[in-house]
């Protein structure tokens, strides 16, 4: 057998040659994998777009009632945790590794953060009546439009906070083995892979904010 | 092939691996994989026949014979979700695909052996889903899951049913991530692009499919869940929503789903055909450019699924035209295919048979394609038998045709055993003339006005009825043929040696069966695929 010969590291996987290959295959499936997501969000956004051009004083007036504040605070600790996301693959990759496991574990934490606010916003929605399905209170122009923005909204946010919350367990995961030094500058895919899903989760939110914030704001 | 001997090398992946139930359930071997995913597929191709006899029977007389209009719509639903998501969409990609892409470029292994493995059990998984949803009562809202009808009206499971769709996407996707990964980075040394077998590409090409399309299916279906479990609004029109809409993202996926379970066929083809002739493939770089065509083209068509619809003429024009370009690369590949045998002698075992039937069902399913790409055929033709005619064709007639032929051509290099040939070619024959009598009958109702989807029909339709039914029942019979003789020859059949077919592909120099790395040292290419010297 040929992986008789080559002398064989804990962290490479049977199937493949050498260490180089192995990660060029993770990223390659996590650049595919986020192909499919774009998809999976698009459908929302394409959904969002056309009802928003039938009924655009209605999704107006549902933008209006969401809170610029907390959302305004949630995209920028997104980005910050992006931030420290990409710092941690930067450490690991040049071999320092002392301080991938502090960065990993922050971006975990402002991801629970940005749940928490996110709660918060929905406790709101829920005192205000604005939850369809649940508690809804009809109003705006036409009303049964305004409640077409309010499904769209919480459909692509509890989409987009569930892609959250997987954030956060992967990231806690890696922020462990990061600290008992599993990651070195030859072996970090696992860390790549993982603050490449972190980025799309916030390239999502991106275009989530306008959408939902800022949009009712404009008119 | 007239080797007596019936000991098959014992050092192979079917022995090798770890022993007992548990070892093929907790597997990470391709090979292993495959086989547990072509006994899935077999099990599911079974209930959809069920359900589809129960169909044909019922249909032998006008008044409809055996059901209530309600169990005639929850059987036709069943069938159809069945055979598209648990049979065709997986039948080659998963099994065949899973057990040679590997072996086709000289790897050991996927590139994600454990998601695949993880694939298989949503498979499973969205099928407990489906089976549960018809224990519970059915569904009778069509494989199509039309709005506003599965979430207003539909007093069925629709959402069980849903959730096992949803989760057998994944499956598919993750499957197709797989491929794609794998066929990037883990070719052998010497493995270029473009000498990868046609297989391989098709494969690849289905991949990008199965990756592109199923996420908005997936969310698609999501939204009809949340639509009747929380009143969600977006496809419902009674609260302003666009039911339109639904059928955009519907068949935005379903168009491009129909290549996800022809452009696998069209590879197992080609491989079958050159090996038949023993001559390389006519126009290769051809073949292998108007795969990925028509994945790509694949993608801008799906609106000629809704010409009665609604939308605008202009759309329809659009799409009209669009349909008719796609249709281009699949004349490629027929013509190519053609002018390989064309003038060659051709060895009529069998896989060849299968290969010749698949041919020849796809052009004539191909063809009324473009009738109804069409506009103004089109107007009179949806929503009657011929378009169950034509995609019973394609799917049915080309598909399953070119499944049943790759799995004879690869069964000695699967099992390590020879099949008994006499046999497989009659029922390969049987098939062919099986389904013609079932199918091309209803082109004919079709064309008369016969609706889709009644349990009832006028008198006059009845004698195209009853062919139909009886090809049915010939159809059945050459499918269970297989079973047969197959399993017979697990243990009976003479030992198949590496190569029995003498073709050429890197899957035919490692022991039948392989063993568990496929390889003992990695090979290496120095030539394009197919160089047969006759
Ligand atoms: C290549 C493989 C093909 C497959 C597997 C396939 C499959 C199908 C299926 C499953 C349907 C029925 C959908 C339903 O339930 O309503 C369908 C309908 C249709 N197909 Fe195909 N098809 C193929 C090729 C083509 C081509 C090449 C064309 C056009 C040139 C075409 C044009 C159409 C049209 C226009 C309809 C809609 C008919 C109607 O509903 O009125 N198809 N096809
Ligand atoms: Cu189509």
């Amino acid at each position: 057998m040929s992986e008789a010969s080559t002398p064989l590291l804990a962290n490479r996987a049977i199937q493949f040659d050498d260490d180089a290959q192995q990660r060029e295959s993770s990223v390659l499936g996590m650049w595919v994998f986020i192909a499919t997501e774009v998809l999976f969000f698009g459908v929302l956004f394409v959904g969002y777009t056309v009802a928003r051009v039938q009924f655009p004083r209605a999704f107006a007036d549902g933008g209006a009632r969401t809170d610029l504040l907390l959302g305004s605070i949630e995209t920028g600790i997104l980005l910050i945790s992006s931030c420290l996301a990409a710092l941690a693959v930067r450490d690991v990759r040049f071999g320092a590794c002392r301080m991938a496991s502090w960065l990993l574990a922050g971006t975990a934490l402002l991801g629970v953060t940005f749940l928490v606010l996110h709660g918060i916003e929905y406790h709101a929605e829920y005192e205000e009546a604005l939850i369809p399905g649940m508690r809804y209170h009809p109003s705006g122009h036409p009303a049964r439009a305004m409640m077409i923005f309010f499904c769209l909204y919480y459909v692509i946010t509890g989409f987009h906070s569930l892609h959250v919350a997987i954030g956060v367990a992967l990231l806690s995961r890696l922020a462990w083995k990061a600290s008992r030094g599993a990651f070195s500058s030859d072996y970090f895919a696992p860390v790549e892979v993982t603050a490449l899903y972190w980025h799309l989760v916030d390239i999502v939110w991106i275009f989530v904010y306008p959408l939902v914030y800022l949009v009712g704001r404009s008119a | 092939m007239n080797s007596t001997d019936r000991t098959v090398p014992v050092d192979n992946y079917l022995t090798a691996g770890e022993p007992g139930l548990a070892g093929w359930l907790c597997t990470h071997d391709h090979k292993r994989i495959g086989i547990l995913y072509a006994i899935g597929i077999t099990f599911f191709f079974f209930l959809g026949g069920i359900a589809a006899t129960l169909i044909r029977l019922n249909l032998i007389v006008p008044a409809g014979a055996l059901m209530s209009a309600e169990t005639y719509n929850k059987a036709f639903t069943f069938h159809g979700v069945v055979m598209v998501w648990f049979f065709l969409i997986p039948s080659i990609p998963a099994t065949l695909g899973n057990f040679l892409l590997p072996l086709m470029i000289g790897a050991r292994d996927v590139a994600f052996p454990r998601l695949n493995l993880f694939s298989w059990y949503l498979y499973v998984g969205g099928g407990l889903f489906t089976i549960g949803a018809l224990l519970l009562g059915g569904v009778d809202t069509g494989w199509t899951f039309y709005t506003p009808f599965s979430t207003m009206f539909s007093n069925t499971h629709v959402v069980l049913a849903v959730i096992g769709v949803f989760v057998v996407g994944f499956s598919s996707i993750l499957t197709g991530l797989n491929f794609i990964v794998t066929v990037h980075t883990m070719r052998t040394v010497g493995m270029h692009w473009f000498r990868l077998p046609l297989f391989v590409w098709a494969l690849y090409a289905t991949s990008l499919v199965m990756v592109l399309a199923t996420p908005v299916l997936a969310m698609t279906l999501s939204l009809i869940a949340l639509e009747r479990l929380f009143g969600v609004g977006i496809f419902d029109p009674a609260l302003g929503g666009d039911p339109l809409l639904f059928q955009h993202f519907f068949w935005f996926y379903s168009h491009p789903a129909v290549y996800i379970m022809i452009l696998p066929a069209m590879g197992v083809a080609s491989e079958l055909i050159t090996c038949g002739v023993r001559r390389r493939i006519f126009g290769y770089r051809f073949m292998a450019w108007s795969m990925m065509a028509i994945a790509v083209i694949g993608f801008m068509v799906w609106g000629h699924h809704m010409f009665v619809a609604g939308q605008s003429m202009y759309a329809g024009i659009v799409f009209s035209i669009l349909s008719f370009v796609v249709a281009v690369p699949s004349a490629i590949k027929v013509f190519n295919w053609v002018a390989t045998l064309h003038k060659g002698t051709i060895d009529f075992h069998a896989p060849m048979l299968y290969a010749l039937g698949f041919v020849g069902l796809f052009m004539l399913g191909g063809l009324t394609g473009l009738f109804l790409a069409a506009t103004a055929l089109d107007v009179n033709l949806t929503d009657t038998y011929f378009v169950v005619a034509h995609f019973h064709y394609i799917m049915v007639g080309g598909s399953v045709m070119a499944y049943l032929g790759g799995i004879h051509y690869w069964w000695p290099k699967i099992t390590g055993r020879l099949y008994p040939e006499g046999p497989a070619r009659f029922a390969a024959i049987l098939m062919f003339f099986g389904f013609n009598l079932t199918f091309f009958p209803q082109y004919l109702l079709g064309y008369l006005g016969m609706p889709r989807r009644y349990h009832a029909y006028p008198e006059p339709f009845q004698w195209l009825n009853v062919l139909s039914s009886a090809g049915a029942s010939i159809l059945a019979a050459s499918y269970l043929m297989p079973l047969c003789y197959l399993g017979w020859s697990l243990w009976r059949g003479a030992a198949a040696g590496p190569n029995p077919w003498r073709a050429t592909g890197l899957e035919w120099t490692t022991t039948s069966p392989p063993p568990v790395h496929n390889f003992p040292l990695p090979p290496v290419v120095n030539e394009g695929p197919y160089q047969y010297c006759p």
